[in-house]
């Protein structure tokens, strides 16, 4: 069951994501009225839209921490988080959703780190608690990690002592840890001091070279022309539009995107 | 209390030209004076100094007859049992708090429900009343048994030989203090971000795991000093004992005090010291017991009392050091 450190860092095959007319509402409050998105592998995927249009709503229903009312996602063609019993959609087992997990890095926008934990605790935890790695693997794992983030210094501190950009960069090591084929980021910079922005996106930039299926929210307008393969504008959980971003952010066709795209720019 | 106005600066004194505001700049601001505290704290020493004199001086206290009793195997006795019971029932209670704060928590509105009202049921009732209802339990029924519910028995007990006073001393504190548990592990669950339960489930963390690495631990920041708050108060509950026939600290001093009717004073006093001595042992531990699991929490860890006195002493002398050069 477990693997060497080697085995572990040996490139991961980028996934395909696929989601399929999703719905999802809270109460009477339709926060996606049917979105349908591909992200073929090795992809980089900027999400754009206005606060509340459900961007970093689509992208928790990807990992499934939230439940589509409507519509399913699948990575690599299995679906994510239920099953399918004849014609009908079945939600998964806790244990079988957190094992597909597994399989989907995230990103958060407050980083959320373990605070009583370690940075190289922190990254080590979930290939060990999930049983993939021994725990001498597991660290040898994160250290490898933590030096391709930058902070092979800070393997014995504690989150709190680090700053804002470090803690972030510790959280992407964290996802990597357990080789996602596809890394979700919910605007991983909102959170970061403007002189910090810099050295998380220069790691995503990283990730994004290496060829690893990436979906991002962010409102890094410029970062998303450099490395986006594709821009996707949402408005009232409904994809706008998308494309390549020399098409979506310079000559956008919907009103919504050139309205959006003034007031950030 | 108020604190009177220190000395204020007359602006009238105050150098009308340049050259003396670079003057003043270069000079050290001396703090406030604060004669008032000096009085009061001087007051609360005189108070202090005549309370304890009056306690190591007045013969009603009978010291000698104290130092006769305090370690009197009757009494020696007595503590120990006071320790067992309180041993037994802060882990039995604390065990049981966890259970039942799950049960809170819970999706199930059943589980919800009953854990709910266990709490409600068991801290409205007094804990004499527990102790004596379960003390007069074999009354009520006459055997326990394992089995089928409501169907048939595969083992029972004789109640009465199961209930010795041990056991109904420590079932009654548990059952007790299994509900203030509950509360206190439920609030510290609950001080934990959600943001820690999304990132352990996004990471796929297994269920347990999350809940015994990641939430429980960042969770007993919260519940240790509120828990030991509850043992506190637990090793002196355990003095009710006495009534259900078991002879703890508090109850052997009772009996020498009826045999011994003149040594009451002294033996309550015996008492009030070795309660005095538990509490300060748990307070102790919890220091280092908080200290542990703020790692992380804090970006560097609260000095110990020896480190405290160390640096408090460099700092008196410095000070010193700095008053004699003015």
């Amino acid at each position: 069951m477990t693997v060497t450190t080697r085995e572990a860092l040996a490139d991961v095959e980028a996934a395909t994501v696929e989601v399929h007319d999703v719905h999802k509402w809270y109460g009477t409050h339709r926060v996606l009225d049917g979105v349908d998105l591909t992200v073929r592998p090795g992809e980089v995927t900027v999400i754009l839209g206005p606060s509340g249009s459900g961007k970093s709503t689509l992208l928790r229903i990807i990992n499934h921490l939230e439940r589509p009312e409507i519509g399913h996602v699948s990575i690599n063609g299995e679906l994510i988080g239920v099953k399918r019993q004849g014609e009908r959609l079945k939600e998964l087992s806790e244990r079988a959703i957190l094992t597909q997990r597994g399989r989907i890095g995230f990103v958060f926008q407050n980083f959320n780190l373990f605070p009583h934990l370690t940075v190289l605790d922190n990254v080590a935890a979930a290939p060990v608690a999930t049983g993939r790695l021994g725990k001498p693997e597991a660290q040898e794992l994160a250290r490898e990690l933590l030096g391709r983030v930058g902070l092979a210094d800070k393997t014995g501190a504690y989150p709190r002592q680090l700053s804002g950009g470090q803690q972030q960069r510790v959280a992407i090591a964290r996802a990597l840890a357990l080789r996602p084929g596809v890394i979700l980021f919910d605007e991983p910079t909102s959170a970061l001091d403007p002189e910090l922005v810099g050295e998380v996106l220069a790691v995503i930039k990283d990730l994004a070279a290496s060829g690893t299926t990436l979906v991002i929210v962010t409102h890094e307008i410029g970062f998303a022309r450099e490395i986006a393969d594709r821009v996707v504008f949402i408005d009232g959980g409904k994809i706008l539009e998308q494309g390549p971003p020399s098409e979506v952010l310079d000559t956008p066709r919907h009103e919504r995107t050139r309205d959006f795209l003034s007031k950030v720019l | 209390m108020s604190e009177p106005p220190g000395d204020t600066v007359t602006l009238a004194e105050a150098p009308p030209t340049d050259e003396p505001s670079k003057l003043l700049a270069a000079q050290r601001v001396l703090p406030l004076r604060r004669p008032g505290r000096w009085i009061v704290t001087a007051i609360v020493l005189l108070l202090v100094a005549q309370f304890v004199h009056g306690l190591v001086t007045n013969p009603f206290y009978q010291w000698d007859r104290w130092s006769y009793w305090f370690l009197r195997p009757t009494i020696l006795d007595g503590l120990l049992i006071t320790l067992e019971v309180t041993a037994c029932s802060a882990v039995l209670g604390l065990a049981g708090g966890i259970v039942l704060a799950l049960g809170r928590l819970s999706k199930s509105p059943v589980l919800r429900a009953v854990s709910w009202t266990y709490v409600w049921a068991l801290r409205s009732i007094p804990l004499i009343v527990v102790l004596i209802f379960l003390y007069n339990f074999s009354a009520l029924y006459k055997t326990l048994s394992v089995g089928i519910p409501f169907g048939p028995a595969f083992f029972s007990f004789d109640e009465s030989r199961l209930a010795t006073d041990m056991a109904v001393a420590v079932v009654g504190l548990s059952l007790n203090e299994a509900a203030y548990a509950a509360e206190v592990v439920r609030g510290g669950i609950l001080s934990v971000d959600q943001g820690q339960h999304e990132a352990a489930a996004a990471l796929g963390l297994p269920k347990g795991y999350q809940f015994r690495r990641i939430v429980f631990p960042q969770a007993l920041r919260s519940i240790v000093p509120n828990y030991v708050n509850q043992l506190i108060g637990l090793i002196k509950s355990t003095s009710l004992v006495f009534y259900v026939s078991l002879l703890d600290l508090f109850g052997s001093a009772q009996t020498m005090g009826s045999t011994y009717p003149g040594d009451i004073v002294p033996l309550l006093l015996v008492v009030t010291v070795w309660y005095l001595i538990l509490t300060s042992v748990v307070s102790v531990i919890q220091f280092y017991v908080e200290r542990h699991y703020a790692r992380g929490a804090t970006r560097s860890l609260p000095p110990t009392p020896l480190q405290k006195l160390r640096t408090g002493l460099t700092d008196l002398r410095a000070r010193i050091r700095r008053e004699a050069a003015v």
